[in-house]
């Protein structure tokens, strides 16, 4: 049943990436518990504009759980306290009247602020750019069904192509690695005989982009895993890591 | 009219592609090497022709506002992809896709576009399979399909709940594969901001840095708008939050005729509005009406118990339940066409059945479970429970889904040819953001064959065909004056919106706005409601341009700068939707007039006034615009009363 709550917020502000930055409280009243947080965000941010002050910066659009833009970290947990969500999808009956949450963005060195809880996460693009597509043309492909996969394997593909890119593996990891987000396109692709073919060459190539653009390594905690909006499993970190050894054998 | 020239290449139906591929001209290697090619949006069209003119050779400029081309709101779509494949054996052919793409439109589409769109769509889900995505497959390892309303065949192939997800970043990887080649260069967090012509043709844009707040100029020899519809003109909708119509009104400002405004897709199965707070409307995948079947009490009594909290739905007998769709449609039942399912739940709730809040119908699953057991409809639709569950905090394994409609998709758009240019030399439009091809109605499943269709099998030919005769244009300095003029009236109404100062937030304007456009503009309109719209959209166009607050400045990231300015667009187009739902006096597709219907209620096309595309053009901020009008000439099937009974 819908009731209402009210809530402290605190709040990392930041003008820009170069910038020092803060936390800022602010006191939230009536929050309907049926409300969404970005809906909560949004009404704390009409009340600030109605004060003539700036309003929070935060990513997000599709706001169904799918785009992957909304990214923040809530009371120390990368989308906060749900599980198989992303902030968009959380909603306030997850919290308590007068409670005090805690609003940071994703903390990772190869995501700098942009402003308040933004981040860019143009390396994730580039490492997708190194090799995380199969390298066909448009046009002159064989019929859809020339080749028959087998279901278990399209299934296993389809839960790692699941990975909506939203980062919240790289802060949940306390080394900031992306091997979940690496690891579930070079496993989807490999998973299938399309993308079989040249299954060393990308994952050669997309684990030596994520190294130069300062992501850490792996050391198998498994923070990801439980932070995944999408339930990536870490099962995929292993197959990349044969096809990477694949291919440093094969050089 | 000369603007108005569809050309529509000669020949037989099937033939009319065929033929223009044969006689289009080309523009060899080293020449497109030569040639810019702007492209303004990355979802499905966007991304697609970028990469396929990229892998041509064309030098591509990619332009995005958000922070990846992978999150383009394609991304949302759920459902599905059809495609005339025939692989399930059940009698389908591109002649049928076709046809029932042409008569779930209301006959409001052109037959040679419709036609071309049904003969590319096997060849999308080759290039798709290629890629890498990840289709639902049978246990033989074959591709599997699904039925979608509209249509009595399976044709609609799926990756679970993700299918836009999944073609989304097909195209995605294509794109950043050229990226990396250097073919493509992309711009993120870059907004288009206003068009360039030089000497009547298109020649570039201005764009805002959404980082910086720093305007920029591009040159392209031509550019592409792939920027999806203008839903959110009315606040609640199912797209994005950053989706926009602004760079379909710049065009339609720089003299791009828009086509249709009034044909906006109101979907039959989204979560029910539950608050004033609410930022957004989800979609509930068509797809589940399947197996969902749509009822509401048959007693009022009950549905007055059930709004106030004394009954519950599963409390409600078999027999004082009404499956109204069922009911009223027996041929299509809970698989009518968008349009038809949701006039039905609003006639249901308007007469006092609604459940819930009393906008709201049930989505019921017990037959499916008790006929299939909970695993296959868990496999079918988990993810989509999945997501109801946490919206809504109700089980729907147990409890039916409610569901309200809600505008979805925008079938109107930038006008455009057979070769999807503009009337304006040059500027092209792809996917949602043109006129395009589902006439008054879109089927599901649809938005993203046309989508893939426009950028990878049909852009990459007709933009060659107009490049040729541009290959002695020297790339433009932007330095020109046209360019320096551009920029000058951007930079001039960024400051204009920033020197109003008012009391009032850009959001409480917008919804303002969305309550006008669904009371008036939404699912039942009417003369004198079109008349009240059209005057209240103008009261609020005045309050916003004299009262709108909006912090910060125009240097630096300003997220209430950019609503403010998109907003600005969304009461133009708001108005130009009322204005043409107002001239067009008869009921077709998602358009429903309330004095146009047959004795059952159901939608009256008047094919001896309103077998046209309704063409507006721009005549200045203090001019109303004018209507032309493009015939649509039926050659090859007749127009008859859609009947789903």
């Amino acid at each position: 049943m819908e009731k209402t709550i009210n809530l402290t917020l605190k709040v990392w502000r930041q003008n820009g990436p170069k910038e020092k930055g803060r936390f800022e409280t602010y006191q939230v009243s009536n929050i309907s518990t049926d409300s969404s947080f970005l809906e909560m965000m949004d009404i704390l941010n009409e009340q600030l504009v109605n004060e003539n002050k700036e309003p929070i910066a935060f990513d997000h659009d599709c706001r169904e759980g799918i785009c992957g833009m909304c990214s923040l970290y809530i009371n120390g947990r990368p989308h906060g306290p749900d599980q198989e969500i992303t902030t968009c999808q959380l909603h306030m009956r997850k919290f308590k009247d007068g409670e005090t949450i805690t609003i940071e963005p994703w903390r990772a060195a190869a995501f700098p602020v942009i402003k308040d809880l933004i981040v860019d996460r143009t390396a994730f693009d580039k490492i997708i750019s190194a090799g995380g597509y199969v390298s066909v043309n448009t046009g002159g492909v064989p019929d859809a069904n020339a080749i028959p996969i087998a279901r278990p394997a399209a299934e296993e593909a389809m839960d790692a192509a699941a990975c909506i890119g939203c980062g919240a593996c790289v802060a949940a990891c306390k080394n900031s690695s992306a091997m979940l987000f690496v690891s579930a396109k070079v496993s989807q692709l490999a998973l299938l005989p399309q993308g079989k073919i040249e299954a060393k060459r990308r994952a050669k190539a997309m684990i030596s982009t994520m190294d130069e653009l300062g992501f850490g390594g792996c050391t198998n905690t498994g923070a990801c895993e439980v932070e995944c909006p999408k339930s990536i499993s870490i099962s995929h970190i292993s197959r990349l890591n044969r096809e990477y050894l694949k291919a440093r054998f094969s050089e | 009219m000369s603007i108005l020239n569809s050309k529509t290449p000669e020949g037989p139906l099937a033939q009319k592609w065929t033929n223009y591929k044969d006689h289009q001209k080309l523009v060899n290697p080293s020449n497109k090497r030569k040639l810019d090619v702007i492209i303004v949006g990355t979802g499905l069209a966007g991304a697609s022709a970028a990469a396929s003119l990229g892998e041509m050779g064309f030098n591509v400029k990619n332009f995005t506002i958000q922070d990846s081309p992978r999150r383009a709101h394609s991304i949302a779509a759920q459902g599905g992809i059809n495609a005339a494949k025939n692989y399930p054996n059940d009698g389908d052919s591109v002649y049928r896709l076709f046809y029932d793409t042409i008569k779930g439109g209301d006959y409001r589409a052109r037959e040679a576009n419709v036609y071309r769109l049904a003969e590319v769509s096997n060849e999308i889900i080759d290039q798709c399979v290629a890629q890498g995505v990840p289709f639902a497959r049978e246990y033989g390892g074959l591709l599997d399909n699904r039925s979608f309303g509209g249509a009595q065949v399976s044709r609609t192939f799926y990756a679970r709940g993700q299918t836009g997800q999944q073609l989304l970043l097909g195209a995605y990887q294509a794109l950043m594969r050229q990226v990396n080649k250097g073919t493509v260069q992309m711009y993120t967090r870059n907004e288009l901001v206003e068009i360039v012509i030089v000497d009547g043709k298109a020649r570039g844009i201005i764009t805002r840095d959404l980082v910086t707040g720093k305007l920029e100029r591009h040159f392209g020899h031509a550019v592409v708008l792939a920027t999806g519809g203008y839903g959110n003109t009315f606040f609640l909708s199912t797209n994005a939050m950053g989706s926009n119509g602004s760079a379909a009104l710049k065009a339609f400002h720089k003299g791009a005729i828009f086509a249709n405004p009034c044909m906006a897709q109101i979907h039959p199965t989204c979560i029910p509005v539950h608050g004033e707070f609410q930022s957004k409307l989800t979609l509930m995948s068509e797809s589940l009406r399947n197996d969902g079947r749509i009822w509401v009490p048959a007693k009022k009594e009950d549905a007055e118990a059930i709004r106030a909290g004394k009954l519950k739905p599963t409390e409600i007998a078999e027999e004082d339940r009404d499956y109204y769709l069922e009911r009223r449609y027996p041929a299509f039942g809970n698989l009518v066409p968008r349009d038809v399912a949701s006039r039905a739940a609003k006639e249901r709730c308007d007469a006092g059945f609604g459940v819930g809040t009393g906008l709201a119908v049930y989505l019921d699953f017990k037959s499916a479970i008790d006929r299939l057991g909970k695993d296959v409809i868990e496999a079918r639709y988990g993810n989509l429970f999945q997501m109801y569950e946490k919206i809504v905090d109700d089980n729907p394994y147990e409890t039916p889904m409610m569901i309200y409609p809600a505008i979805h998709y925008t079938m109107g758009g930038i006008w455009v040819d057979y070769e999807l240019q503009t009337n304006i030399p040059g500027l092209f439009a792809a996917g949602e953001a043109n006129f395009s091809d589902h006439g008054a109605n879109r089927l599901g499943a649809s938005a993203l064959m046309q989508g893939l269709a426009d950028g990878y099998f049909v852009l990459p030919y007709t933009i060659q065909n107009y490049l040729a005769d541009d290959i002695r244009t020297p790339r433009m300095t932007t330095e020109e004056k046209e360019f320096v003029e551009a920029e000058k009236a951007v930079k001039e109404r960024f400051e204009k919106l920033l020197s109003i100062k008012g009391n009032r937030s850009v959001d409480s304007i917008h919804k303002e706005l969305g309550l006008v456009m669904w009371d008036f503009v939404g699912m039942g309109r009417n003369a004198e409601g079109l008349k009240k719209a059209i005057t209240r959209i103008a009261e609020i166009k005045k309050e916003f341009w004299t009262n709108v607050r909006i912090p910060g400045s125009k240097e630096g990231m300003n997220i209430e700068l950019e609503k403010a300015s998109r907003l600005a667009d969304f009461i133009e187009i708001g108005a130009l939707m009322a204005r043409d739902a107002l001239n067009r006096e008869e009921s077709c597709g998602g358009h429903f007039r309330e004095e146009y219907q047959t004795p059952e209620g159901e939608a009256l096309r008047q094919d001896d006034k309103f077998a046209y595309v309704s063409c507006w053009e721009y005549k200045g901020e203090d001019a109303e615009p004018i209507m032309h009008k493009e015939d649509l000439v039926y050659e090859f099937v007749e127009m008859l009363q859609r009947n789903y009974k």
